[in-house]
């Protein structure tokens, strides 16, 4: 499967600045596991090391929150990837 | 004759402080006479830097332990004084829970320090919630050190959420005996001091003598606060401590802890949060109180920011707070804000939360405002380069 990743600014220093990636993967723990293959060190910053989303962290896909990092992905599936409004 | 090749001028040393605050790292520079300094950064605008410290070995390595509002921990690493940095591969992390344990994720990475002089490359980390890491290659790959982060009693020597500090519950004051790389010790804040003799294999509490006046029972085994412990790299069996509960001082074999706090003059009082040593006098000790009556506020006593220094073990304290500010001056410096230079006369440095840097180049004599209008600091080192 192949997503469309939107990454908020807060990790552009991990994709020398892109914020529209492609990522591969059928669920999201396996779209992270991608992007931390080409990215290293992204997935720790998103998710702990439990498998949680951090508290402050966020993604949507197509527009729906979800938390579980089990949540199944298909092809063309939008992933935004984001902070959340907290953290200062 | 052959031509003498022509003799190199000695590298001229320089003063680096490694300024670690909420917004970001700042490092300032200065030649050993600490004429000027010059200020560098931030680095990693917006990232709350809890430590950064440089390795006394090599003089090159600077570690620093980083997060932001939203992102998880990490370490970055740099070997060329901040021009470029890298990121830990793995950085300080708990192992993946088991069905049914409880599931521990590290949220900062509050302190660093670099290893034995033996051992090169090795550092230890201590983080929040209380965790200890070992890294043997630089920094580059972390580890959870098993004989203390899965000890038996760790929940209750570290206690719950609420036994923490308001950042919550963190590990401290990772001391190396220089004498013998196994030796080591290490400040819950709560739960004390520990002492392990086996590299971290194992660990016991070492604590008598010290107050924890916010139990029942004001000697517990363990569950102290100490704010912030040294140990003198010249008389290894001597620490010092700067407790929740007073200025302590102990002298191993002894595992006493004397409150050498009760020489202070009574209206200021012995709390704080750091305490820095002499490098090559065990006896001389300096403390920055703090008000801690009532509601604690964490400012200076009656807004009089003052040093107060001993050269007698803490027999006797004396202020020194020529030019700082005689009235309305509520500083707060945090357990890692002030450190010490290994020049002579010793050169003083702390960071209040109000972001100015405080320095003497005369071991406390006298004060100046060297850096103003900085993010909260949290720490302040300081290395010869």
């Amino acid at each position: 499967m192949s997503v469309e990743i939107n990454l908020a600014a807060l990790l552009h220093s991990y994709t020398g600045g892109a914020s529209q990636l492609e990522a591969h993967g059928a669920t999201l723990a396996e779209v992270l596991a991608d992007l931390d293959r080409r990215y290293p060190g992204i997935r720790f910053r998103i998710v702990d090391e439990q498998d949680r989303l951090r508290r402050h962290m966020r993604i949507f896909v197509n527009g729906s929150d979800a938390r579980d990092l089990a949540t199944a992905v298909k092809d063309g599936d939008e992933v935004f990837i984001v902070g959340a409004l907290s953290g200062g | 004759m052959a031509k003498r090749p022509a003799r190199k001028p000695a590298a001229r040393r320089q003063l680096l402080l490694s300024v670690a605050t909420r917004k970001g790292l700042f490092l300032l520079r200065s030649g050993t006479g600490r004429g000027r300094f010059r200020i560098e950064g931030p680095h990693f605008l917006g990232n709350v830097i809890h430590h950064a410290v440089l390795d006394p070995r090599d003089r090159r390595t600077l570690l620093m332990a980083a997060k932001t509002g939203h992102l998880g921990p990490t370490v970055f690493r740099s070997q060329d004084f901040g021009k470029t940095w890298a990121e830990a591969a793995v950085p300080p992390q708990f192992p993946k829970a088991a069905a049914g344990q409880k599931a521990r994720a590290v949220d900062l990475v509050f302190w660093l320090t670099p290893g034995h002089a033996s051992e090169p490359g090795v550092w230890y980390a201590g983080t929040s919630p209380q965790g200890l890491f070992r890294s043997e290659d630089g920094g580059k790959n972390w580890e959870g050190v098993g004989g203390f982060n899965e000890h038996p009693m760790y929940g209750k020597w570290g206690g719950g959420e609420q036994d923490g500090t308001p950042d919550g519950p963190n590990t401290h004051s990772i001391l190396i005996d220089p004498r013998d790389a196994k030796r080591m010790y290490l400040g819950l804040s709560g739960g004390g001091v520990f002492r392990s003799d086996d590299r971290g294999a194992n660990w016991r509490p070492m604590n008598q003598g010290c107050r924890a006046d916010f139990f029942p029972d004001p000697y517990p085994e363990y569950g102290q606060d100490p704010h912030c412990m040294m140990l003198h790299p010249l008389k290894p069996d001597r620490l010092y401590q700067q407790n929740h509960c007073g200025i302590y001082r102990l002298d191993l074999p002894e595992e006493r802890w004397i409150r050498i706090g009760e020489a202070m003059p009574r209206d200021v009082g012995d709390i704080g949060f750091p305490i820095v040593l002499h490098p090559r006098d065990p006896d001389t000790a300096w403390v920055f109180p703090m008000d801690g009556s009532t509601v604690w506020p964490r400012v200076s006593p009656e807004g009089k920011p003052a040093v107060y220094r001993t050269r007698d073990a803490g027999a006797s304290w004396q202020r020194q707070a020529r030019g700082l500010p005689r009235t309305q001056g509520w500083f707060t410096v945090k357990r890692q804000g002030f450190a010490a230079d290994a020049l002579d006369p010793v050169g003083l440095y702390f960071g209040t939360t109000s972001g100015e840097i405080w320095a003497s180049r005369d071991e406390g004599a006298r004060w100046e405002c060297i850096q103003r209008h900085l993010p909260e600091i949290y720490a302040v080192e300081a290395a010869l380069v």
